[in-house]
């Protein structure tokens, strides 16, 4: 089946280039340049990163909604187990390279940006743990309304991000920004887009 | 484990400077040749190891003060733990007006002119006016002083500043009684500082500190125009800049243009943007946590990269005995 060649080389294509930031990050590691404090330097990239990833999982849906990229579908689910790696590697580098791991519970209790940064990685590892196909089969409807808490991690990663930002917003803001039109751009298409199609070829 | 994480360089293994001139002028050459669009500039800007620019405007100031630089005199106060290499200094900064991540100065800071370079002096003294800087500098001894540098976001570094006593400077202007405070103002410059242009930032330039007329009047604090024996570095705060080592690093404020002395306590950059999290005094105290973070401990960098050198917070930043007792009888719970 040519169709399924396609898909294959698409799906390692996807698996290979999800590997990028990893890869630029152990090349910086191997060359000594991540400053003098390499554990904040690993902590803000690989956060950056499981945002980005979280990002673009939220973007699959309205991308194939507006522009018909059906085959996109296929890998959201690798793409936010993407996301969900980078931000264990994010929540491991920030408790043992930077934050005092002694006072763990501390911490995430006392301070409001790492409780949310924190409720967002937790939602990650549930939807990560609940990902596999039998999982999908075994929670049945109850399986998509966890994995609508999705949303809810996207939020509170920009919210944990705007918090952590000191005097200017622009990084924060623009992600926010992409968030919300993320956010927007699914009740827009049920609204404006889905009717013009005919029913049964949207997907959830 | 192919990972070194020791990085003691003996000084006869560093590039000669002559060496890495001529390398960098070389690379600038190339860049130009290139026509090296800002994305491809940040990408350099990630691997090049950081150094102090070589520009014309840091070339003619460090031709005027030469003569002070050759004659150095090790100052009171210098603590002997290891000192935070270099290059480690000029590469992990905070200096906003170049933009929020650490690296952004090392990156954008040669892009400030520091020569010509005069302070505005006004309010309570008897010597207001424009003061070139050289002729503040000439007439002064220049010290080495060893300090500890404790950032608000619980990191550390020890700096071999060179510097001179605040107080020796401010005296030539004469404060008069009425000088309760002393104001502090960086250079706006927008077109030098890319930080300025930011559209999101909330900070309202000039970054602004103060001190109270005893604290910037204290022997410790110092007025400081050089580390590890050179010219200040860009991105350290040149041509001139405040060193505070017992308070949070953002009071130490870089590139000073303005000293303005007052009868009644100054509006200060961060104070304003989040008096809850920063305090007019910011006096390093362990148990006065940030509402972010824990300030009972700090990283002392350069850290390794299994982990950072992390050490308990000392009251006043290890400067208690020298300091405390400018604040008998205040609160420093409320005052933080």
């Amino acid at each position: 089946m040519a169709a399924d060649k396609w898909g294959i080389a698409r799906w390692w294509g996807i698996f290979i280039l999800s590997l990028g930031p990893l890869a630029y990050l152990i090349y910086r590691i191997v060359s000594r340049d991540l400053g003098p404090d390499p554990g904040e330097a690993i902590t803000r990239f690989s956060g950056l990163w499981a945002l980005n990833f979280l990002l673009i999982t939220l973007a699959v849906t309205p991308v194939n909604q507006w522009l018909k990229l059906r085959w996109l579908v296929r890998f959201r689910r690798m793409l936010g187990l993407y996301s969900w790696f980078y931000a264990a590697l994010h929540f491991s580098a920030g408790f043992l390279l930077v934050l005092d791991i002694q006072n763990f519970v501390q911490e995430i209790t006392k301070r409001p940006y790492i409780t949310v940064g924190f409720v967002a990685f937790v939602i990650l590892v549930m939807l990560a743990v609940t990902s596999p196909k039998f999982m999908v089969r075994k929670l049945g409807r109850n399986w998509k309304k966890l994995h609508k808490l999705v949303y809810l991690s996207g939020v509170l990663a920009v919210v944990h991000f705007i918090w952590l930002a000191r005097a200017d917003y622009t990084e924060p803001f623009t992600y926010a920004f992409i968030l919300a039109l993320l956010l927007v751009m699914r009740p827009a298409y049920r609204r404006f887009g889905s009717a013009s199609r005919a029913r049964g070829t949207a997907l959830n | 484990m192919l990972i070194k994480t020791s990085s003691v360089i003996p000084s006869s293994e560093i590039t000669d400077e002559k060496v890495y001139l001529s390398r960098r002028s070389f690379m600038r050459g190339v860049a130009v040749a290139a026509v090296s669009s800002s994305a491809a500039g940040s990408l350099i800007g990630c691997t090049s190891s950081a150094s102090a620019a070589v520009t014309p405007s840091r070339q003619a100031w460090e031709q005027l003060v030469a003569p002070q630089f050759q004659n150095i005199k090790a100052g009171p106060f210098s603590t002997t733990e290891e000192q935070t290499p270099y290059e480690d200094i000029l590469r992990y900064n905070n200096f906003y007006e170049f933009g929020t991540d650490k690296t952004d100065p090392s990156r954008y800071a040669e892009q400030l002119d520091i020569q010509p370079w005069s302070i505005k002096v006004d309010g309570e003294c008897g010597k207001p006016g424009s003061y070139q800087l050289e002729d503040l500098v000439k007439e002064s001894q220049l010290e080495e002083r060893v300090y500890r540098l404790r950032c608000v976001e619980a990191w550390s570094m020890v700096i071999p500043w060179v510097g001179i006593p605040m107080a020796t400077i401010l005296k030539k202007f004469e404060p008069n009684s009425n000088a309760k405070y002393v104001a502090f103002e960086t250079v706006v410059r927008p077109e030098q500082m890319p930080g300025q242009r930011s559209l999101f930032s909330s900070i309202e330039w000039p970054y602004r500190e103060g001190l109270r007329i005893d604290e910037a009047m204290h022997p410790l604090t110092l007025a400081a125009v050089g580390l590890y024996g050179k010219i200040l570095p860009n991105q350290n705060g040149a041509p001139i800049r405040l060193v505070t080592p017992w308070k949070y690093g953002f009071k130490s404020i870089k590139s000073i243009v303005g000293i303005k002395f007052m009868r009644d306590e100054p509006y200060t950059t961060w104070n304003a943007l989040a008096p809850n999290e920063y305090g007019f005094y910011a006096n390093v105290n362990p148990s006065v946590d940030h509402p972010r973070w824990s300030q009972k401990s700090e990283r002392r960098l350069p850290g390794g990269l299994f982990g950072p050198k992390r050490i308990d917070t000392l009251m006043f930043n290890g400067y208690a005995d020298e300091v405390a007792s400018l604040y008998t009888g205040l609160d420093l719970r409320k005052n933080y």
